[in-house]
């Protein structure tokens, strides 16, 4: 009894290993799989579905998923999406992107939210010649150098500028501080742009007056807050996690600071606006796309499509990211007639004034999309339209 | 009174706000390492699984007030029932069957148990941040001055000592606190004594895991977002805070949970460019007192049994 007991645990547990590692994918639509191998086209998406950037994961396969049934199929075939956790951390980023073009044998990738997450899977998608998409990664290391990395979204020293052009003209500051989440790329980056445009835009060296750091999954901010409040700058840049980020600011509105916060697109998830509470009020940051601005006509398809499968949600940014990263693949599929991955990658160097639903894409020289930036507040715990920006 | 440090000049009452945000933090990790503590005390074994235990508690205190709307002090209380039925549950299916067996299985099933408590939360809960429902008597701040501090400042080293005096009083005066202590002395002959080892273990589990519960709802107060994965670097940082103080000893757990916290945030506070090395500041502490003063500052000086 007592050994089958045992037995019984540890088949338990070897299985809670496992499930782990094979997160079951939000099944895309519930289909078996297709008949024969050749006939159904694999794409493959890595997106962190689980830790601590779990929210923009989910928000961007709502988008991935809904521009998948829009658009199921592609030179007659169906296209199949094999959806990978990379569990919001380097390591398994890259261990998932290797699953995906080795065990799967994906012709074309999708993600991630997170720029380090990206980066991550940079070498393994490089040297097996297998194109990536690139939603909302905005650091400019994702695709330098690396010439089989694409992405749908502007990067982030065009966002730093935005940013720091906003903090000194919209708001008038002179003095700013940088709290920033170390161990990502995205904020380090970002972080950095805002910098030295905000010197540039203030002639004064000395106008960052404190840069604290934090780690990705820290909760505690009482300390690096405490040393900012002492040196009262007039507005303060925190770059980082959405969940990292709304703790911050509600610690520090505890503390009682009353500095404004403004930040980059990652605090685009309701969890911020929810964990934030009324602390977040107010906030500003800038992102990609504003329903309350339907660039395209992909868009106004992708916000009615949106509207009737999730009733009474608006869209996050990242959403239609995602939506775009899919139907950019699949008109590169059309436009090269053929799924291989040489032909697809072939295809995208080429695309010019793709109409996405969060803009017009056409790559730079760095495969990086040029496209206008938005800035948005929170209003009564909403997310709400201010202003757009042009590159 | 007024010196230049961590880039800023550190005013008496910014070292008095660091000081107050370090007792927060040190008082909630000494809280949840008494938990730890306890455990080993009795039975020389280190339940891996008690900080995601602690995890489920804030999880069930969650769904208590959010889901099914209940008062926040009724939640609680249900969330730390839960919590002690789930801990004798998981002694009782990843401990007991394999009691005899060397002390390793029981640390790698301990290990197990973890695991198996990760993955669950992440596939019952989801893998998104959830928001803990803020009750304004814990979470209101105060301010003295310019200091502010968080109400929950003030209540947590209180329900730290009351339930260290609780937990005293069980261990040194009651008739179970006594199967405890000759339980941790030597399993058979506690049995031969007459001592029901299987529920007094039982019993410990289930007093360990109402104190990781009462940890994690103060925890999910003073942090609010709440993740499958929460529970993993608390228990690290309460199992050094344990270690630090002498595992084994309750007393040094509180001791070993304010050093960590306070030196954690001092450390930020006075040298901000090693902010990023907070986690690893605890590791090396943990490596230094292994090395210079292996059974901690309270620890027993006895050698181990033979």
């Amino acid at each position: 009894m007592k050994k089958l007991l045992s037995l019984t645990l540890v088949v338990v547990m070897a299985l809670s290993l496992l499930t782990g590692c094979a997160q079951p994918a939000p099944a895309p639509s519930g289909e078996p799989a297709a008949p024969a191998e050749e006939e159904v086209i694999k794409i493959g998406v890595f997106e962190p579905l689980t830790g601590a950037n779990a929210a923009g994961g989910e928000l961007e396969m709502e988008g991935i998923e809904l521009a998948h049934e829009l658009y199921p199929e592609v030179l007659g075939k169906k296209v199949d999406l094999i959806v990978v956790d990379n569990k919001s951390d380097k390591v398994e980023a890259a261990t998932a992107a290797a699953r995906l073009v080795e065990k799967e044998k994906v012709v074309a990738i999708i993600g991630s939210w997170g720029s380090s997450l990206a980066m991550a899977a940079g070498d393994i998608v490089r040297n097996a010649k297998v194109p990536a998409m690139g939603t909302s990664c905005t650091n400019p290391l994702v695709t330098q150098g690396n010439e089989y990395y694409f992405r749908v979204c502007f990067i982030d020293p065009f966002q730093g500028v935005v940013m720091s052009n906003y903090a000194f003209n919209g708001l008038g500051a002179k003095k700013a501080a940088i709290v920033q989440e170390v161990s990502n790329d995205y904020a380090v980056g970002l972080a950095k742009f805002f910098t030295d445009n905000f010197k540039k835009l203030t002639g004064d060296e000395n106008s960052i007056v404190a840069v604290a750091n934090y780690n990705t999954g820290d909760q505690d901010f009482t300390a690096q807050l405490t040393n900012i409040k002492a040196q009262n700058p007039d507005v303060i840049f925190a770059p980082g996690n959405f969940t990292e980020s709304a703790l911050l600011i509600k610690q520090a509105r505890q503390l009682g600071i009353k500095t404004p916060f403004i930040g980059g697109d990652t605090y685009e998830t309701p969890e911020f606006a929810e964990i934030g509470g009324d602390a977040v009020e107010g906030v500003v940051f800038s992102t990609f796309f504003a329903t309350e601005k339907p660039i395209t006509s992909e868009s106004t398809k992708f916000l009615d499509a949106y509207k009737a499968k999730y009733p009474g949600k608006e869209p996050a940014a990242v959403t239609a990211l995602g939506y775009d990263a899919y139907l950019i693949l699949i008109k590169a599929i059309e436009q090269a007639g053929a799924a291989d991955s040489a032909s697809i990658h072939k295809a995208l160097l080429e695309t010019k004034d793709f109409q996405g639903a969060a803009g017009v894409v056409s790559f730079d020289e760095n495969r990086n999309a040029i496209k206008s930036a938005v800035i948005k507040t929170i209003k009564d715990g909403k997310f709400t339209f201010m202003d757009v920006v042009e590159p | 009174m007024k010196f230049y440090l961590g880039g800023v000049y550190m005013t008496l009452e910014l070292f008095l706000q660091h000081l107050a945000n370090g007792i927060s933090l040190g008082s909630l990790y000494a809280l949840i390492a008494i938990g730890y503590t306890m455990v080993y005390g009795i039975l020389r074994l280190i339940n891996f699984a008690h900080g995601d235990i602690f995890m489920m508690a804030v999880y069930f205190a969650f769904f208590g007030v959010v889901t099914f709307g209940m008062p926040w002090y009724v939640s609680f209380i249900v969330a730390i029932a839960l919590t002690g039925i789930l801990g004798m549950t998981v002694e009782a299916l990843a401990y007991r069957p394999i009691r005899e067996a060397p002390r390793i299985s029981i640390l790698i099933s301990a290990i197990g148990a973890s695991y198996l408590l990760e993955n669950l939360a992440i596939v019952i809960f989801g893998g998104r941040p959830k928001t803990f429902p803020q009750v304004p008597i814990f979470t209101d701040m105060v301010q003295i001055g310019n200091i502010h501090i968080q109400k929950l400042t003030f209540m947590i080293p209180a329900v730290t000592i009351a339930l260290l005096i609780v937990l005293m009083y069980l261990i040194n005066k009651t008739k179970s606190g006594m199967a405890m202590r000759a339980v941790s002395k030597d399993f058979e002959t506690a049995k031969i004594m007459g001592v029901n080892v299987n529920r007094t273990i039982s019993f410990t589990f289930g007093v360990g895991s109402l104190l990781a519960a009462v940890g994690g709802i103060m925890w999910g107060l003073k942090f609010p977002s709440i993740l499958p994965l929460m529970g993993v670097m608390p228990g690290i940082k309460c199992f050094i805070a344990a270690v630090i103080g002498g595992i084994g000893s309750v007393t040094g757990a509180v001791i070993g949970g304010f050093i960590l916290g306070i030196g954690e945030i001092l450390l930020v506070a006075f040298l901000p460019e090693l902010s990023g090395y907070r986690d690893a500041f605890s590791f090396i502490l943990l490596i230094l007192i292994l090395l210079f003063r292996p059974t901690g500052i309270m620890g027993e000086k006895i050698s181990e049994k033979v």
